[in-house]
């Protein structure tokens, strides 16, 4: 692919400094950035782990959250369960297994209780993302101002109960003095303590919810496992073709040389 | 093919070499296309939501007055259930020369419906309400309400698009254009007043997933 | 059997001038030999349009242009139907691999005057391409009727309302309702699944058309036809096919490559590709906190952004693409390639380059104060390359351009 010497230097300038200027304009980003994330990893070809957050999620969410574009035979193939053990262990009796997740609630009714209707979450980890999805689920605190007596470090007046309370026990806020906007002292929630413990230790919580979050990964791109092993074999067949398809071209681009 | 052989000149021009590359390069480019193909033709298939609505139904089958018929939806198909009296089912005998296929020798019905009420239970007719002719839903014609389908009308079904006629087991008469007796659908009683359209013993050991899935 | 194939051809030709056609454009259409990387990028836009196309056929089948289906029927394609997903991904890649390969072919324009004498019609056409593929992705971003989609939308339609007099009417009339609403979003996938394709198709068949009228230009900018042996070719062509058709297939797979990588592995591309935000289902009453175009409109909607006046922002931005019409009278050089051209265009043209980019990237973002003061910056270079073109491309110290081209 040559060019004359020339206008490939005028490239290279061209380039370092778009380098640079793409370089300050990222620091110049992420000075901007405010809370941070917790960061986790979760793997949505861990089964096992599947399974669990797939129960977690059964009991906890799809009591007032649906999944209306997940179905159960689909779940139930994806995560290696006998469509019988899933109609026992996983569905509602009047749930067909080819139906998608729905809730019983009413959205109406569930509007009045919550102030909000509660969000479909086939989706929620790919809009929210993983880390976020996490971080909410774990950092519920106390707070009797609030009409379901907790708050949420991640997302602020949430109007979502802390379903999980069994699980982990109740949290309190750790509260600081922090300067405001205008530089008046304000008490400031800046992190959580466990302060009752629940039925699981806390790393046990953790993992719990790291399934249950790796679960709604699953949920919300049921296809990606096939999608990468798809791609796979598509780069080796891409390999494959580049071979022969330049060795074609330098065939015959030997007349030209 | 490996063994290419060295150039005389420079600018000589190896033709088999070429070919070849050609035909390798056509080759695995082409399977690369059919292999794209593939995806496209099956994204036609009846989606995982067409399967799951094309799922087995339930119908209550003990409300239907003896003699009436109804209708239910099973694959966005119309599923005839016909409780049948004695005398319709009298009537099914004594005109086998009429028929097309008196005895159900084609497989129109699943095995356990291979007789000549062309049912599990003689009193029930379970059936796809589809002319195998072209497709339009025949009519339920009971002998006695049906004065244009002539004297001899023993009740049965008629198709209104071209005219083919069968009998109360769904049995095609001679001399229409309907090639074969309608279609009995899989199924299974689940008590005695409710039966499982689209799904037999056969899955009654697995989920009941439908004959589509 | 090649007997037959023979004439079977000879019958065709008879009555459809399918040899003359393969030769004129192929066979018999000789290319400069000196094509370089930049030379890619034409083939390629032609299939990334065939992936679209294709892939958008198949999308139709089971989308639904209903506010209150759209986004069910996406995630249903994604889910339900057999290779939905894939499907879904192409699309989304291809959307913005079309705009990248329409870019890098835009700047081949630039680095070798593509757009001068004779090529003029052909610059344009190729802008009109590019004027109807931002409209095509515009109406196609709406119909997953996410949240990015819909406000997206609300945005873009409402800048109409800054035209004196007509504007508000004009918005309306463009929506078909107060705000964007199922009746914009039934017309959207009407344009964009139907008429802008159809305008789209028409102009690339008057491009190449163009093209093959006057000849390929060449990295030395220098017109093959003036050389040629005594049977009329040009000394310094190729015929396309074979030697750019092999060459070119190179270049489809080369493509591909980093193509397949972001559809199997990354169709997300960290939210460039297919924004986060698009995962909610549209809510008109609920704004996300931070709105931007996909990445390839946002050099223009950072323009907009970077002027303080509604209407002249939205004048400000409608200049900055339609400037792009009138370069090849802007640029005043006799000289076509950067190679023999002097150090001011070779410097206006990274100074426009890093604006553009610059300018793409501060479009993504939210609007603080030092930032929209970059963008001001940058507003001004990327104006001033073509204002002050005219200027700089008469007073450069242009080098002597050979007779010849210079390939290895």
């Amino acid at each position: 692919m040559g060019q004359g010497q020339t206008g490939a230097g005028a490239r290279h300038l061209q380039v370092r400094a778009g380098a640079l200027a793409a370089a300050l304009l990222a620091f110049v980003s992420l000075a901007s950035r405010a809370t941070p994330l917790p960061e986790i990893e979760v793997d949505v070809h861990d089964k096992a782990s599947l399974q669990r957050g797939a129960r977690l999620f059964m009991n906890y969410c799809l009591s007032c959250h649906s999944a209306t574009y997940m179905r159960f035979s689909r779940l139930a193939r994806d995560l290696d369960v006998p469509e019988a053990v899933a109609k026992q262990n996983l569905m509602f009796v009047s749930d067909k297994i080819g139906d998608t997740m729905q809730v019983s609630m009413n959205p109406r009714e569930a509007e009045t209780w919550f102030g909000v209707a509660p969000p479909d979450l086939s989706v929620v980890a790919r809009a929210r993302g993983v880390d976020w999805v996490y971080g909410f689920l774990t950092s519920f605190y106390r707070d009797p101002s609030r009409p379901s007596g907790v708050n949420n470090l991640m997302f602020r007046n949430t109007a979502m109960p802390h379903v999980l309370w069994e699980l982990q026990g109740w949290q309190e806020p750790v509260i600081e003095n922090k300067p405001d906007d205008s530089g008046q002292s304000v008490e400031t929630v800046v992190g959580v303590e466990l302060a009752e413990p629940g039925a699981l230790g806390a790393e046990e919580f953790k993992a719990a919810v790291r399934d249950l979050v790796g679960f709604l990964a699953y949920l919300s791109e049921p296809a990606k496992p096939l999608r990468q092993r798809v791609g796979f074999w598509v780069l080796w067949y891409l390999a494959v073709f580049l071979a022969v398809a330049y060795l074609l071209k330098w065939e015959y681009w030997r007349d030209v040389r | 093919m490996a063994g290419v052989p060295v150039d005389h000149e420079e600018h000589e021009v190896d033709g088999k070499r070429r070919r070849f590359l050609t035909a390798a390069a056509t080759v695995v480019g082409g399977t690369g296309a059919a292999m794209a193909a593939v995806p496209f033709v099956m994204a036609l298939q009846p989606s995982e939501r067409a399967r799951a609505e094309g799922g087995p139904i339930e119908v209550e089958i003990d409300q239907i007055e003896p003699g009436q018929m109804i209708r239910a939806m099973w694959q966005g198909k119309p599923a005839w259930v016909v409780r049948r009296t004695p005398e319709m089912l009298k009537a099914l005998e004594g005109h086998d020369e009429e028929l097309r296929d008196p005895d159900s020798t084609e497989p129109n019905q699943p095995p356990y419906a291979t007789n000549r009420y062309r049912s599990i239970k003689p009193e029930y007719l379970i059936l796809i309400g589809i002319c195998t002719h072209l497709g339009c839903s025949p009519l339920y014609m009971p002998k006695g309400q049906s004065g244009e389908m002539g004297a001899g009308w023993q009740g049965g079904f008629f198709c209104p698009c071209h005219g083919s006629r069968f009998d109360l087991a769904g049995r095609v008469v001679k001399g229409v254009p309907a090639p074969s007796n309608l279609v009995v659908p899989r199924h299974r009683y689940l008590s005695e007043g409710r039966v499982l359209v689209g799904s037999d013993e056969a899955d009654a050991g697995e989920a009941d997933v439908g004959a589509g899935a | 059997m090649s007997g037959a194939l023979a004439r079977l051809g000879r019958w065709v030709d008879d009555r459809f001038p399918l040899s003359k056609l393969w030769n004129e454009h192929a066979a018999q259409y000789y290319a400069p030999k000196n094509f370089n990387f930049w030379y890619y990028f034409g083939s390629l836009a032609l299939f990334v349009l065939m992936i679209q196309l294709i892939s958008g056929i198949w999308l139709t089948m089971s989308y639904k242009p209903d506010a209150g289906l759209a986004f069910g029927s996406l995630e249903g394609i994604m889910r339900d139907v057999e290779w939905g997903w894939l499907i879904r991904y192409l699309h989304s890649t291809g959307a913005s691999a079309f705009f990248i390969v329409v870019y890098l072919h835009m700047f081949r324009a630039f680095l070798y005057g593509s757009y001068k004498k004779p090529r003029e019609l052909l610059w344009i056409i190729g802008m009109l391409i590019y004027f109807v593929l931002m409209a095509e992705a515009f109406f196609g971003y709406l119909l997953p009727w996410g949240q990015m989609s819909y406000w997206g939308a609300q945005v873009i339609t409402s800048l109409f309302g800054a035209i004196p007099v007509i504007g508000e009417d004009l918005a309306l009339w463009i929506r078909g309702d107060y705000v964007v609403s199922d009746v914009t979003l039934n017309r959207f996938y009407s344009y964009h699944v139907i008429a802008v394709p159809l305008v789209l198709i028409g102009l690339v068949v008057a491009h190449i058309m163009a093209l093959h009228e006057v000849g390929s230009n060449n990295p030395d900018g220098i017109e093959i036809k003036y050389h040629k042996d005594p049977q009329g070719r040009p000394l310094d062509g190729i015929p396309f096919h074979p030697y750019y058709t092999v060459k070119d297939v190179v270049g489809m797979v080369v493509f591909l490559i980093p193509f397949a990588l972001v559809v199997f592995f990354a169709p997300e591309l960290g939210g460039w590709f297919l924004e986060h935000n698009n995962f909610e289902p549209a809510n008109p009453i609920k704004t996300p906190e931070h709105i931007a175009p996909l990445w390839y409109l946002t050099p223009y909607y950072a323009i907009l952004r970077a002027i303080p006046d509604k209407l002249l922002g939205v004048l400000a931005m409608g200049v900055s693409i339609f400037i792009f019409f009138l370069v090849p009278w802007l640029d005043r050089s006799p000289v076509k390639s950067i190679r023999y051209r002097g150090p001011l265009y070779r410097t206006a043209l990274a100074i426009f380059a890093i604006s553009f980019v610059a300018l793409g990237y501060l479009g993504t973002q939210s609007p603080t104060e030092i930032l929209t003061w970059l963008a001001r910056i940058f507003s001004i270079s990327y104006f001033a390359f073509f204002f002050l073109m005219p200027f700089y491309t008469r007073w450069d110290k242009d080098k002597p351009v050979p007779e010849r081209v210079t390939s290895k």
